[in-house]
């Protein structure tokens, strides 16, 4: 069975493409030249990555191995900005009202139009990937007067997951479609429903345990959105994980607690979009 | 259909009564309004602002001063930057794409790069700039690059870390298409590899390189993260002055520069993806 990218769903005819019948020199040339691009790539994916975990070990002197750095992450507290801590906590937060608010909002309406209002499938994507063409600082500038209001009966930064929400909601919809396309949802329904289910039971007890895979990369990618997000915290002002990185570093240039979190977040982020990949892949090698 | 279904097996006579005044549409109410709240009326802010004045009145005039040569200025910065970004991530990005899609389809390094690729295309913001910071910044524990800070090369460097894996993520099913018949059919007919690629293979790639091109084009110049934790000091490109425009606290008057700057965004995206759906749909001829 092929391998399928995540962004294509064409089901790629890769086993005919194989070069298999290729002359033997041209197949020596060909894996000579794959194997100098992988590596090359590689390291240029890697030394950065690389460079900032050396740094966030940095001793006092130059070229010393120290943990301090990491030790830091738990009480660092810069000059004018809140507690590291207390941003690491707002954004796990806010990443766990976002899935929440996210899927409560998506998984049955997209149920319900597949089901019983199909015309407006049409326009329920266009509107749920509208979002991956209005760029966040776009979107942040007529938030504006939005969040005027929002501020007058909270001003906590977990306010922010009313905009996260948006800024999930192509590739949670992306991830959910793919699901909702696998299962045959009308027969499903169609049978829970002549053996007397209620429609809240067709969706949480009948569809959505069939989607489980689907639901949880969605869950999976609108947390790294978060973890990850910056422009519209920084400009509403608000304070969330990057934003506090952000300030630390302009405040004391080369701390060594920026590249420490920066890791320990990148490394939190980068496990759960792997989990993401290969647990999808294993899925699509099944069927 | 399945209405009629229900219907049928009378399992409710009591609600499927009721149910026609209540229409079904109702239920994706709370997505619709959702949505126009906090994504269309957004965006209707912006488009209606740029076309006031700080009083409120209407100033249609605003839109000359798109041709301002302060804001001239940013548009072109943010066109350099992200035409080399496109650029540099879309061919090297086709060339990682290719030695991928060259291998075997179940091989380790096919899942490890694509899995990879979906990884770093989300990845950017402050701590790419900052991962490039210590790798080759003045610190630099790789060496010091002396046009680390020069822009637009410095920064076009680090976008292309994440314009890369994007494209490897859009190309690879277009290279994955093309068949390896068409390869021996013009071998058989006594064509060398120069002459496949020019009159076969790059023809036949080239609407899905173009709209990956454009597809890179859109993502850099949304990206604002990155370039602020590179460099705070000097805007270069137009998400970096609607960031001064709506933070500075010279007055109301800033407020609609900042709404005409993304408003100047919106026109160039909504181009740039225009053109990349017509590409998409040429390209998917031939992926069939």
């Amino acid at each position: 069975m092929a391998a399928v990218t995540s962004v294509g769903e064409t089901p790629a005819p890769a086993a005919a493409s194989r070069p298999r019948g290729m002359h033997a020199g041209r197949r020596r040339r060909l894996n000579a030249f794959r194997y100098v691009v992988f590596t090359v790539f590689g390291l240029f994916f890697l030394l950065p990555l690389l460079a900032m975990v050396r740094f966030s070990f940095e001793g006092a002197k130059l070229g010393t191995w120290s943990g301090a750095a990491w030790k830091q992450i738990a009480s660092y507290q810069g000059e004018g900005v809140p507690p590291l801590l207390s941003s690491i906590e707002i954004t796990l937060e806010l990443a766990v009202i976002t899935s929440v608010v996210m899927l409560v909002l998506l998984v049955p309406t997209m149920i319900w139009v597949r089901l019983r209002v199909q015309w407006l499938a049409r326009t329920m994507e266009f509107l749920s990937l509208l979002p991956l063409t209005i760029p966040a600082i776009v979107l942040v500038v007529g938030l504006g007067p939005i969040y005027n209001r929002i501020q007058h009966y909270s001003l906590s930064a977990l306010m922010l997951f009313w905009i996260y929400v948006v800024l999930a909601l192509p590739y949670a919809y992306r991830a959910l479609a793919a699901g909702l396309g696998a299962i045959d949802v009308t027969t499903l329904s169609e049978a829970a429903r002549s053996l007397g289910a209620s429609w809240f039971t067709v969706m949480v007890r009948v569809i959505a345990p069939n989607m489980r895979q689907a639901i949880l990369n969605a869950l999976l990618l609108t947390f790294a959105l978060v973890l990850g997000e910056f422009t519209i915290a920084f400009l509403l002002l608000y304070n969330n994980l990057q934003v506090e990185l952000y300030s630390i570093s302009r405040n004391t240039p080369n701390a060594g607690v920026v590249f420490s979190t920066s890791s320990a977040a990148l490394a939190f982020a980068f496990i759960l979009l792997l989990i993401l990949s290969y647990a999808g892949r294993r899925r699509r090698g099944r069927g | 259909m399945s209405a009629a279904a229900t219907t049928q097996t009378g399992a409710r006579p009591a609600r499927a009564g009721r149910r026609p005044s209540v229409p079904s549409w109702v239920g994706t109410v709370p997505f619709l309004a959702y949505v126009a709240v906090f994504l269309l009326w957004p965006t209707g802010i912006v488009v209606v602002d740029s076309f006031k004045n700080p009083a409120g009145g209407w100033a249609f005039a605003n839109i000359t001063r798109l041709g301002d040569p302060l804001v001239r200025g940013y548009f072109i910065g943010s066109f350099k930057l992200c035409v080399l970004s496109s650029l540099f991530g879309a061919v090297l990005g086709a060339i990682l794409a290719y030695a991928i899609a060259s291998g075997d389809p179940d091989g380790p390094m096919r899942r490890l790069y694509l899995a990879v690729s979906g990884v770093l295309a989300q990845f950017g913001g402050v701590t790419l700039a900052f991962a490039f910071l210590v790798l080759i910044g003045p610190v630099g524990l790789l060496f010091h690059a002396g046009w680390f800070y020069s822009f637009p090369w410095g920064i076009t460097v680090i976008y292309t870390y994440f314009q890369i894996p994007l494209m490897v993520l859009v190309f690879l099913p277009a290279i994955d298409g093309v068949k390896i018949q068409w390869r021996e059919a013009s071998e058989n007919l006594g064509a060398s590899a120069w002459q496949y690629w020019r009159y076969v293979g790059g023809p036949l790639l080239m609407p899905a390189f173009l709209g990956g091109l454009l597809l890179l084009f859109a993502n850099a110049l949304s990206a604002f993260a990155t370039i602020v934790a590179w460099e705070n000091q000097i805007a270069y490109i137009v998400p970096q002055q609607i960031s001064t425009a709506m933070t500075s606290e010279v007055g109301l008057s800033n407020v609609n520069v900042a709404d005409l700057l993304a408003l100047g965004m919106v026109i160039m995206v909504a181009i740039v993806m225009t053109g990349y759906a017509l590409l998409q749909r040429r390209a998917a001829r031939w992926l069939r």
